[in-house]
């Protein structure tokens, strides 16, 4: 197969087949691992979680007070989130998050990042340049929007809360969830 | 440590390149190297904080240029190897036999005298109390300390001698500067800390940006302006 030539691919194969022969790890376990990841663990999570807020003032309200707590009840597996922090788009504040030490995440709520946020690109820029990364992004600031970039440098995990779509009070519970994309969450995207 | 890992404000990586409908994976390679690290490694994993200084140890060619699934290869080996698990000369043997080149840039590059890390986290998680009162209240005044650490640190070299204003407090954590490197979860207060653009990059910064940061408080003093 083509992956056989990718040096990495050869590399991760030596250190797993080592590994197994030692007796330390199985290769069920590493399939369960990556099935895990794969299937079940996805902005689904963190959809969810934005979509009831905007239909439902008293869990924005928790939501945007303590959200560990508030999403607790949903019991996400995933890890990354011992501690959650929701942050709230408005007319006049918009969120974006990174890591640029390394690639943190709320992986509870998103599953794994996709590949741009892992990339020297977004993570070195975005806390210089905000504005001028998510203009490319699509999503065009007023001046008098406050940029607020949370560099996820630590323990904490964040989650933007977008502003919900004009027409959120027309749309079904199901609609409305399929309107939260991955990419609002993370704050390059916007949709009022 | 100033690695190359510490990426906030460098210049010159151009446009952010996004992927449409990106699959969790790319590779079966990289699910693998991404589960290996997950069951720990074959023991040689003892907590985030050591993966996460192994990653930023790794070969910095490598670090730009294998992925971010590379970085962890380089990261795993690295925990294995020094663990001694498995040694070097045995990995690029068997990748030699599975058709890998003597000429393959391998990213891992092992101290030959690491940290030991011998104990497992002491707790699930990484929130610790912590029984000495917090020094900083939200709303304090505070400047980071302006040196660099030649260990691992959660303190970007962008934000190194800078003021800001505390605007949250997280009680307390997992200290990773010590437990990286097996020196003790020594666990300490952890805060939110906001920052003025233009503190942080100057005249030329963007209007209206505020960029924060979770900083534990060693990192911290107290700020008069």
């Amino acid at each position: 197969m083509a992956e056989a030539s990718n040096p990495a691919a050869i590399r991760a194969e030596a250190i797993e087949s080592l590994l197994i022969e030692k007796g330390l790890i199985t290769a069920a376990e590493v399939d369960e691992v990556v099935e895990r990841y794969n299937e079940r663990i996805g902005p689904l999570n963190g959809a969810r979680v934005v979509a009831r807020a905007w239909r439902d003032a008293a869990f924005k309200q928790a939501l945007l007070e303590d959200a560990t707590a508030a999403v607790a009840p949903f019991e996400f597996e995933g890890g990354q989130t011992e501690k959650l922090v929701v942050v709230e788009n408005t007319a006049t504040v918009h969120n974006v998050v990174v890591c640029t030490l390394c690639s943190c995440y709320p992986w509870a709520m998103l599953g794994l990042p996709p590949r741009w946020y892992k990339d020297p690109a977004y993570r070195s820029r975005i806390v210089r340049e905000p504005r001028r990364v998510l203009a490319e992004f699509g999503v065009q600031l007023e001046p008098d929007v406050e940029v607020r970039v949370w560099d996820s440098s630590a323990e904490v995990r964040y989650l933007v809360l977008p502003q919900a779509p004009v027409n959120a009070a027309q749309l079904a519970d199901d609609e409305l969830v399929a309107r939260v994309t991955r990419d609002a969450m993370i704050g390059v995207e916007r949709f009022v | 440590m100033d690695g190359i890992h510490d990426l906030g404000g460098k210049e010159g990586f151009g446009a952010v390149v996004r992927e449409a409908d990106e699959p969790v994976f790319h590779a079966r390679w990289e699910s693998r190297v991404f589960g290996l690290n997950l069951v720990g490694a074959g023991g040689a994993a003892r907590n985030r904080d050591h993966f996460r200084h192994a990653i930023e140890r790794i070969d910095p060619v490598a670090y730009l240029t294998h992925g971010y699934y590379g970085r962890w290869l380089g990261g795993v080996e690295t925990m294995i190897v020094e663990a001694g698990i498995l040694d070097t000369a045995a990995i690029t043997g068997r990748a030699l036999e599975l058709g890998a080149s003597p000429d393959d840039r391998i990213a891992s590059q092992p101290s030959s005298k690491p940290d030991h890390v011998d104990y497992e986290p002491l707790e699930p998680g990484n929130r610790r109390l912590v029984t000495a009162p917090a020094r900083f209240r939200t709303g304090d005044r505070v400047r980071t300390c302006d040196r660099g650490t030649r260990g691992h640190t959660r303190l970007p070299g962008y934000a190194r001698g800078r003021r800001g204003i505390v605007v949250a407090m997280h009680d307390g954590w997992v200290y990773p500067d010590t437990n990286a490197h097996g020196r003790g979860e020594n666990p300490q207060h952890l805060y939110t800390v906001a920052f003025e653009g233009v503190e942080l990059w100057g005249p030329e910064a963007e209007s209206r940006v505020v960029v924060h940061l979770d900083l534990f408080e060693p990192y911290l003093e107290r700020s008069d302006g």
